[in-house]
């Protein structure tokens, strides 16, 4: 009788690769944070969907949020940059090399205060980048206070009520020309994972405003982004269902109401609607859901936009091809002619 | 003539003088938007083809139209292209201001003015030349839209004829200004020209000294703006990535760049772009991306002015903390706060050297020539890679936006140096590295660029606490070993920045050391204090901060050392104290101006003869 125990084979996915190739350092988040949760969804996604993880270049600003890239894909190149200014880094690896995916994490401090210019811009420049918003209506890493998507008469710990009104981080996305918007809740696997995947593959920019409680600061019974909350008053606008180009099978969505979306790479998004009549390749029907929403107290979630034919910042710019940061010198210096040439006009 | 007596020294038309040839300035006095911008360029660049060394200085309003402007054109014999304090000819066409500029000249002074400013009867000791020069622009210019630009070119024609200037060379530079594409309006400008000098010709008896003779002193050179020498300087450094805030006066180096990128920086084949340029929302932007490209292994590229520099701050302390390459450009006016827009200094030298918080130190290079915008662009960018670090090119107003007489560029001799980046073969080889690890010794380590082709490739880059493995960390060896490293580094980096330009003097007890563009005015004040006081000087230019070996021996080798600069609180007097023993720093005395105006060289003699007891 043999003794030997054969391991059971190893998963891998379509690169031959294991989903610890996927993970990052261990979380120095507080337990229990959304924002763990989503560093999840995100090696799940890159794992699944077969991203070279060495391809990848992340980046976020600073707090609690911007933590967590250090948490997930640890063979790839990160960037954790300054308060609110990732995307200005961002887009600067992106001219650098076009060929690497990017994708940012940002919390609401980040994108909705100090960033707010930073994170305008990008959208009115559709790069080409995941940039999701880790949203936990507050600043955890300076213990407690409101931030700028914190809603109207929610409750600190400490008893203080905000008394202004919110920044909603999607209706803002969709005014300044986003491509891809959509809002999550980091406790729902399923729908997180269906959105994170189609932005990985959307061919410009994306925004995911994933609602991610604070445990430590935001938690409690009068806050509108603790756990309860958001599982009370999470209202799913429509499911989602991602199906990758190489892998046309698995469709967990009956047919009936749903839209099926051609990403450029030829994967399909397919979003149901549910009891209402939505359109996500239109702006104004995405306005209007999100403003009914937030009358109601509602916190709409699911794709709220999309458009898949508008240019993309890389586009736009005509560079070559190869990445411009290591363009060899014969294409970046002119020759000695050339100077000649400019010295003679001159003289 | 004026009956007027106010000087003795009272001129009579016709009365001979002993003429002065090529040494002497002119100052046109306009309203800002009235296209005198054109006559002026035309002007100096005559005076230039008949060879006789130029300068020429723009004064302008934060305006775009209405507010006064003055451009002054120098010739000199001697090669001094410095501000010259004194304004020999005066052409007064702003009735705002023709009465302030008439006062202000010295006696023997020449002035063309429009008749109606009867500006005659201020003085009598000067030399007059009325022009009516709206009777003059009507039969030149029937479309009457377009005589009030037209009416500045017959200045041209009547400067021409009084000062001997070759009204071929006027033709040859208004024709080159207006290139072939603008034909028309060449043709339309050069009859107002002629207008002027017809009448100048057949109305004036010529009384002041001043001429233009030929010589054979601008052989072979060019005329070109400084911010325009920088953007060419990075366009033949490799530049790929260049982003921007607009600004005055840094905007026109990028506007410059952006026109050559697209001449010579396209394949012809693919029609593809070999570089990006992005106007940016802000400087906060446009410093970001300069250092994610760069990160991500790009020539990166900002520029910007002191207000731009201050909103840098906290990621330029990221850059130099996290080890980022960059280029920043700092194109320096009047501060602090807005200040004067359009007038020049050197006044971000210690906010620069020393920006944002913490410990951190930037090195800076200094041009003082169209010649060296260039080739320190492409010094600059070497050094970046070289260093990890962002690199200031630290112009001035002066310098950027005025034109200045060049010799023609000489064309890089080294191959572009991209420093320290290790490719997927590379950590084949190695098995693996340490990102802030000083391996070689000279504080340098060693990086890798997003989308290296290799699973060890990656690290991860922060501005928070990291030790060699770019780990996060808030030990306090790592922490101290670090800020080591980066102070070893800096030290590095003395021996490689562009050592200063040294002239010794045998016998020399003063000691001048300038900078950038007090370049000019200080070669002339060394003549002045030498002729004038039988002061013998001394001299060191300073070409780039971390400062070199030669600083303290030039110091040591003198009894004074004056530090002249363009500042109020003797910033670059300032940097060296922090370095200095403090037996040098008894050594050190300050000469500063911080006017707006360009310095010049009297300036300079003055306040020098002044504080050597003269």
């Amino acid at each position: 009788m043999s003794t030997t125990v054969t391991p059971p084979p190893k998963k891998l996915n379509r690169l031959g690769l294991e989903v610890l190739s996927y993970k990052g350092a261990k979380t120095t988040l507080c337990a229990g944070c959304g924002h763990n949760a989503i560093s999840e969804r995100v090696i799940e996604c890159f794992y699944e969907l077969g991203v070279q993880p060495w391809n990848v270049a992340k980046f976020s600003g600073i707090g609690c949020s911007s933590k967590s890239p250090a948490y997930f894909l640890g063979l790839s190149h990160g960037f954790n940059a300054v308060h609110g200014r990732m995307p200005s880094i961002a887009t600067g690896a992106m001219l650098a090399n076009r060929t690497v995916l990017g994708i940012g994490v940002a919390g609401d401090g980040d994108t909705a205060s100090i960033g707010m210019g930073q994170f305008m811009h990008l959208l009115r420049r559709n790069l080409p980048f995941v940039y999701i918003i880790e949203d936990n209506g507050v600043y955890g890493l300076t213990k407690g206070q409101f931030s700028a998507t914190a809603d109207l008469g929610s409750k600190l710990k400490t008893g203080v009520l905000n008394d202004l009104p919110p920044f909603d981080c999607c209706a803002l996305a969709l005014q300044c020309g986003a491509t891809f918007v959509a809002r999550s809740f980091s406790g729902d696997k399923r729908q997180l994972q269906a959105i994170l995947k189609a932005a990985i593959v959307h061919n410009g920019l994306s925004i995911i405003d994933v609602i991610s409680p604070c445990t430590t600061f935001n938690d409690h019974e009068g806050s509108t982004k603790s756990y309860s909350y958001i599982k009370e008053h999470d209202e799913v606008l429509n499911e989602v269902d991602f199906v990758p180009y190489y892998d046309d099978i698995s469709v967990d969505i009956p047919e009936g109401a749903v839209q099926e979306i051609t990403m450029h790479d030829g994967s399909k998004l397919r979003i149901k609607k549910l009891g209402r009549e939505y359109d996500p390749t239109n702006k104004f029907d995405a306005l209007k859901a999100l403003d009914e929403a937030g009358k109601k107290g509602e916190v709409l979630t699911g794709v709220f936009y999309i458009d898949t034919q508008k240019p993309n910042f890389m586009e736009m710019l005509h560079m070559e091809d190869a990445p411009l940061a290591t363009l060899p010198e014969s294409k970046t210096r002119p020759p000695k002619e050339v100077l000649d040439q400019v010295m003679e006009e001159l003289r | 003539m004026s009956t007027t007596e106010v000087s003795p020294a009272a001129p009579r038309s016709g009365e001979f003088h002993h003429p002065v040839v090529n040494d002497f300035s002119i100052q046109v006095a306009t309203i800002n938007g009235s296209g005198s911008q054109t006559a002026n360029s035309v002007l100096m660049r005559a005076i230039f083809q008949m060879g006789v060394p130029v300068s020429g200085k723009n004064m302008f309003p934060s305006n775009i139209q209405g507010l006064p402007t003055w451009f002054t054109i120098r010739a000199s014999k001697h090669g001094y292209i410095g501000r010259k304090k004194e304004v020999d000819f005066l052409v007064a066409m702003n009735p705002e201001t023709a009465r302030e500029d008439v006062m202000k000249l010295d006696s023997g002074a020449a002035v063309v003015y429009d008749e109606p400013l009867k500006l005659d009867a201020l003085r009598s000791d000067l030399h007059f030349y009325p022009v009516p020069f709206d009777k003059l622009v009507g039969p030149v210019c029937p479309e009457a839209k377009l005589r009030k630009l037209v009416r500045n070119m017959i200045y041209d024609g009547i400067v021409a004829q009084l000062l001997s200037i070759d009204m071929e060379e006027i033709h040859k530079a208004l024709f080159k200004q207006f290139g072939k594409r603008k034909a028309k309006a060449a043709e339309l400008n050069w009859g107002a020209c002629q207008a002027g000098y017809d009448y100048a010709n057949k109305t004036f008896t010529k009384s002041d000294p001043y001429r233009v003779e030929r010589m054979n002193a601008t052989s072979g050179k060019i005329i070109i703006e400084g911010n325009s020498a920088a953007a060419l300087g990075c366009v033949f450094a490799g530049v790929t990535v260049v982003t921007w805030y607009p600004i005055t006066p840094s905007s026109s180096l990028v506007e410059a760049m952006i026109g050559y990128l697209k001449r010579f920086r396209i394949d012809k084949e693919t029609g593809k772009a070999t570089f990006a340029v992005v106007q940016a929302e802000d400087e906060l932007s446009a410093i970001g991306m300069v250092l994610g490209a760069g990160w991500a292994g790009a020539r990166s590229v900002t520029s910007t002015a002191g207000p731009g520099i201050s909103l840098m701050s906290e990621f330029v302390g990221l850059g130099y903390y996290a080890e980022i390459p960059g280029v920043i450009f700092d194109v320096q006016r009047v501060g602090p706060s807005t200040g004067l827009p359009t007038r020049t200094a050197q006044g971000d030298i210690i906010s620069t050297a020393l920006l944002s918080h913490g410990d951190t130190k930037h090195p800076m290079l200094f041009p003082c020539s169209p010649e060296e915008c260039f080739s320190m662009a492409i010094e600059a960018f070497d050094l970046a890679e070289h260093f990890q670090t962002p690199v200031f090119v630290m112009i001035d107003l002066d310098l950027g936006m005025n034109n200045w007489m060049a010799d023609p560029f000489e064309y890089p001799t080294q191959p572009i140096r991209r420093g320290k980046v290790l490719t997927a073969e590379d950590l084949n080889r190695l098995g693996g590295f340490a990102r802030y690890k000083d391996v070689d010794g000279d504080g340098i380590g060693y990086r890798t660029l997003p989308g290296t082709n290799h699973p060890h490739g990656s690290y991860f880059t922060r501005g928070s606490g990291h030790n060699e493995k770019a780990q996060y960390t808030e030990r306090e060896d790592d922490y101290v070993n670090n800020l080591d490293r980066l102070a070893r580094k800096f030290e590095t980096m003395r021996s490689h920045v562009p050592a200063p330009v040294v002239e010794y003097k045998a016998k020399a007890q003063v000691g001048l050391i300038a900078f950038g563009t007090s370049h000019h005015p200080v070669e002339e004040s060394r003549d002045q204090l030498r002729t004038e006081y039988g002061i013998e000087t001394s001299y060191l230019r300073l070409k780039a901060y971390p400062f070199n070996k030669e600083l303290p021996e030039f110091i040591h080798r003198h009894q004074r050392v004056y530090v002249i600069e363009q500042n109020r609180d003797a910033q670059m007097l300032g940097l060296m104290r922090l370095e200095c023993t403090a037996e040098e720093i008894a050594k050190l005395r300050s000469m500063r101006y911080y006017g707006g105006l360009p310095l010049d060289a009297r300036t300079v003699t003055d306040d020098i003869a002044g504080q050597e007891g003269k």
